[in-house]
């Protein structure tokens, strides 16, 4: 990769300058067909410093119902990749906060894995997060591809995950993140966090990792929000913003006042 | 020693590959469960303790071998040598058991308490609930609503074997859908449960587990064929492909005997172009579900299509990867069998043979119509369970036609 893309990268910048770091989650396509830009809009004026935006996909395995049913929302709408794309064209003239985009393999496969990419990077799409993209295909076959096309691939850590593993996926993410899951779960809003979540947030802040970390799953309001940035550098919320989109009659006003809330 | 390795172009790789099919593509909060299966399922399965209990468990619990019947009406109607492996002879009616045996005894070397499964026509929700209670772990068994409504005698087995059915409300709520169930159900649950897959599908050691511990299937025919025939070899091996688990077990220990045709009977529902059809290598392209990467029923933009089969146990839009390998290298060749055809095949065969099959395994017993074998061939269909849970399903597809 070239220097100068390396030092001007946007998830770079971000890390270097901000702490408790509020990236949020939604589905494309969601509510509304052509709500994505919208929200995407709404979101960086309130101030978010990270988005992930969802390609929806018909089985999502990670996912709880909040999500599986926004995604099933959006494909029903007639949301796919090719669309996402259009909608995404303009999307840098509108935002400088890093845009991930997240969803499953198979979709990302049949559009074409170099196709995909090339997409992404035309529309200003800094990383990737696949949760059924394995380290090791990921090291052996898609690479060097993501890495052409200036996207990183962000890699999930879990209660579970050894510490060996751990130290391998730090390596892989300095100039990224790590996406720190809270909890052996599938995504969705949870109550609190409880003191065996709380004893795996101090042993992984315990490690000195190299990489940023952002804590996700079950991060739903302020008090989790900020439960979770006292162990790492951010968090995600994902699931407490879909309920909030399909309930909302106003996207811009009550965006705002979610994002306000969390602050 | 029916667990063995065989080197054989057929096998499952070191990675995890049947060519270009299969691996492990699964989040990484499956990650720790999946790689401690990978790397000791081989260990486990394959030391002599396992293999006396397993060994033990089928012949007393299960009563295997299961025959191998010349089916002798059938043969006379086809002109050729017919004989159905029976399956559905095994305790709780089908094929499915010889895994659910196998992989419990896995679990509980694991140390896990509780066991999670999906299933579709109730089969392997039942063998699943059987092993349960025999060893006295936990059980809950997600079902899609729609097959929960269709094999109702299977849910009320399940209840009676104290497992707790949950039902699969996405999806087609079918047998995609309680998969995906039973997948987060792990994912929430990783660290006390084992997840008994029930086919030859999923991540990777799954498609290789349960094809070696289906794979008794083909061990008795070339035993029993032998006796019978004075040749252990067939000239076909018909056998139907949902998943794929009995196909795979029918034809372990064929694959490697180019004498041998194996064909393999997928639901064509209502026509294969008829937009409610589960013909999987019909209509599939390579893709990426349930953890591994295989033939998939997708749109152009790789969304899953929601299949359909008068048979829950066929309703199913993959196959395993070994059945993916099998079917790309011409091994094997998949053939489609519509619902009609598969319905009337049950009804000749319980009333040619006095054997009442599952409708699964009535699509296989429809290519009979189709194959043309000669006098002197033998055929061998893996009859792989009985169909007891379908007679309503007969009883509405035929009306009229059974009073008589």
């Amino acid at each position: 990769m070239q220097n100068t893309q390396t030092v001007t990268h946007r998830l770079q910048l971000l890390f270097a300058a901000k702490r408790n770091i509020l990236n949020i989650y939604f589905t494309a396509g969601f509510p509304q067909l052509q709500d994505t830009v919208r929200i995407i809009r709404a979101l960086s004026a309130a101030g978010v410093d990270m988005i992930e935006i969802g390609m929806p996909f018909s089985d999502p395995l990670a996912d709880g119902p909040t999500i599986q049913q926004s995604s099933q929302q959006a494909l029903d709408n007639g949301m796919s990749l090719r669309l996402l794309f259009e909608q995404l064209k303009d999307i840098r003239q509108y935002t400088d906060v890093p845009l991930l985009l997240m969803g499953y393999l198979n979709p990302v496969i049949q559009f074409g894995v170099e196709n995909f990419c090339y997409a992404a990077q035309q529309v200003g799409i800094d990383g990737l997060i696949l949760p059924d993209l394995p380290m090791h295909e990921y090291l052996s076959e898609y690479k060097p591809v993501f890495e052409r096309y200036g996207l990183f691939n962000i890699f999930l850590i879990t209660p579970q995950t050894a510490e060996e593993r751990i130290r391998r996926i730090d390596e892989l993410s300095q100039e990224s993140f790590i996406y720190m899951v809270s909890s052996a779960s599938t995504t969705g809003a949870k109550q609190g966090f409880s003191d065996e979540q709380c004893r795996y947030f101090e042993r992984i802040a315990a490690m000195q990792l190299k990489s940023p970390k952002l804590i996700g799953f079950g991060i739903s309001d302020k008090a989790t929000f900020e439960g979770a940035c006292r162990y790492a550098e951010g968090a995600i919320i994902g699931s407490a913003f879909i309920n909030l989109l399909s309930q909302s009659t106003d996207l811009e006003t009550d965006i705002q006042q979610f994002v306000a809330a969390l602050r | 020693m029916i667990l063995e390795t065989i080197t054989s172009p057929f096998q499952v790789d070191e990675k995890g590959y049947y060519g270009q099919f299969g691996g492990a593509y699964i989040p990484e909060l499956l990650y720790p469960n999946i790689s401690e299966l990978a790397e000791n399922y081989l260990r486990y399965i394959q030391s002599p303790d396992f293999q006396e209990e397993f060994n033990n468990l089928l012949r007393d619990y299960v009563g295997r071998p299961t025959p191998l019947y010349f089916a002798w009406r059938l043969s006379e109607k086809y002109n050729t040598r017919v004989y159905l492996k029976r399956e559905d002879l095994c305790h709780t009616g089908a094929h499915k058991i010889n895994n659910t045996i196998g992989q419990i005894l896995l679990a509980k070397r694991l140390g896990k308490r509780k066991i999670v499964a999906e299933t579709g026509a109730g089969q392997h929700g039942v063998a699943t609930a059987t092993v349960c209670a025999l060893m006295g772990l936990d059980c809950i068994v997600y079902m899609g609503a729609v097959d929960i409504e269709r094999q109702a005698p299977n849910v009320a087995r399940m209840r009676m074997l104290g497992a707790e059915v949950r039902a699969a409300m996405s999806g087609s709520r079918t047998l995609k859908d309680a998969t995906n169930e039973a997948m987060r159900h792990w994912i929430n649950n990783p660290t006390d449960t084992h997840y008994i897959i029930g086919s030859v599908v999923g991540p990777h050691p799954y498609p290789d587990m349960v094809a070696r511990f289906q794979s008794v299937i083909s061990a008795e025919i070339r035993k029993q064929l032998a006796e019978k025939t004075g040749s252990e070899l067939p000239d076909y091996v018909l056998a139907c492909v949902g998943g794929g688990s009995n196909a795979a077990g029918a034809f372990y220990h064929f694959m490697d005997e180019p004498s041998v045709k194996l064909i393999a009977l997928e639901a064509a529902g209502k026509g294969v172009n008829s937009g409610h059809s589960a013909a999987t290598t019909a209509l599939g392209k390579p893709g990426i579900l349930h953890g591994s990467k295989s033939l998939l029923m997708q749109t152009p933009d790789g969304q899953v299509i929601e299949p359909y089969s008068i048979s829950a146990g066929l309703d199913y839009p993959g196959i395993g990867p070994l059945h993916a390998h099998l079917f790309t290298t011409g091994r094997a060749i998949f053939v489609p069998v519509t619902d009609e055809e598969a319905m009337e095949a049950g009804l000749l065969c319980s009333r040619l043979e006095g054997i009442i099959p599952a409708i699964e395994t009535a699509h296989a017993l429809a290519y009979l119509e189709k194959l043309n074998a000669a006098p002197n061939e033998t055929v061998v269909i893996c009859l792989s369970g009985r169909g007891d849970k379908d007679l309503q399903t007969y009883i509405n597809w035929f009306g009229d036609r059974l009073k008589k």
